[in-house]
C-alpha cells in the first residue's frame, strides 16, 4: 500500500481532514504533515480576534495522522466497509501554541496492536522542531 | 497456584481501570469484568496486556473472547502457566 493510497482510503473530507502527507510510515509507526488554512472556521472564535489553535483540533490532528493512517495500513486487506476505527482513549499534554498558517508534523510510534486495539506514543512538533504537544492515544476497530 | 493471592494481583491490575467501586471492593470470582466492574471494552485489551506481563504468558483471541470474569481468567492464567512447566 503506497502512502497516496493510504490518504486516500481515509474516512474524511474538508472542513475535517487533517492530514496533508506521509512522509513515512511502516508497521511501527509513521511520520506525517499537516499545515493549518487561516481560513479554518473555528479561526474566527477561538479565540476573539486572536486566532489559536484549539486543543481539541491539535488532538484530532495527531489521531488522523498518528493513529488513523497507521491503523489503515495496518489492517489493509482487512479494512471493509464494514467496520470503523473508532477513537477510545486521549491523554495529551499541550506544550506550546500553534497559529494559523503553521505546519506541524506528526510522529507516532505503535505501543501496541493488540485484539483490535491501537495505541501509540504520539508527538507533534512544529516547523522549529519544538514539541507543541505530546501523549498517548488509543483506538479501536469496531464492526457497523 | 494459590488462588486468593491470583485473586488479589488480578484486583491490583483491574484497580486503575474500573469504573465501579463498590463492585470492586465485593470483588468474587463470579465479578464480570464488563458488566460489574464497568471496564469498557477499550480498557480490558490493556487489562489482559497487563496480565500477560504480570505472569509472562501469551493471551490468544480465544481466551480473551473467554476472558469475561474473575473465574475465567483464573482459568486462564491457571492453563497458560501450567502449559509453560
Amino acid at each position: 500500500m503506497t502512502n497516496q493510497d493510504i490518504l486516500y482510503k481515509l474516512p474524511y473530507s474538508k472542513p475535517f481532514l487533517f492530514v496533508d502527507e506521509i512522509i513515512s510510515i511502516d508497521e511501527n509507526g509513521v511520520e506525517g504533515t499537516y499545515t493549518f488554512d487561516e481560513n479554518l472556521d473555528f479561526y474566527s472564535g477561538h479565540f476573539k480576534d486572536n486566532p489559536v489553535t484549539p486543543g481539541v483540533i491539535l488532538t484530532e490532528v495527531m489521531s488522523q495522522i498518528g493513529l488513523v493512517c497507521l491503523g489503515i495500513l495496518l489492517l489493509n486487506e482487512s479494512l471493509n466497509k464494514n467496520i470503523a476505527i473508532a477513537l477510545t482513549s486521549t491523554d495529551i499534554e499541550f506544550l506550546k501554541p500553534v497559529f494559523p498558517k503553521e505546519k506541524v508534523t506528526v510522529f507516532s510510534e505503535k505501543i501496541y496492536f493488540r485484539f483490535g486495539k491501537l495505541k501509540c506514543k504520539v508527538i507533534m512538533k512544529n516547523e522549529k522542531g519544538e514539541e507543541v504537544c505530546t501523549g498517548i492515544i488509543a483506538g479501536m476497530i469496531i464492526s457497523k | 497456584m494459590n488462588k486468593e493471592q491470583t485473586i488479589a494481583e488480578l484486583k491490583n491490575i483491574v484497580k486503575p481501570y474500573i469504573a465501579n467501586q463498590e463492585a470492586f471492593d465485593t470483588l468474587t470470582e463470579d465479578t464480570d469484568f464488563i458488566n460489574d466492574l464497568k471496564i469498557n471494552s477499550a480498557n480490558l485489551v490493556d487489562v489482559i496486556l497487563d496480565i500477560e506481563e504480570k505472569y509472562d504468558i501469551i493471551i490468544d483471541n480465544e481466551a480473551m473472547e473467554r476472558m469475561i470474569n474473575v473465574k475465567a481468567a483464573l482459568e486462564i492464567i491457571e492453563t497458560k502457566l501450567s502449559e509453560k512447566m
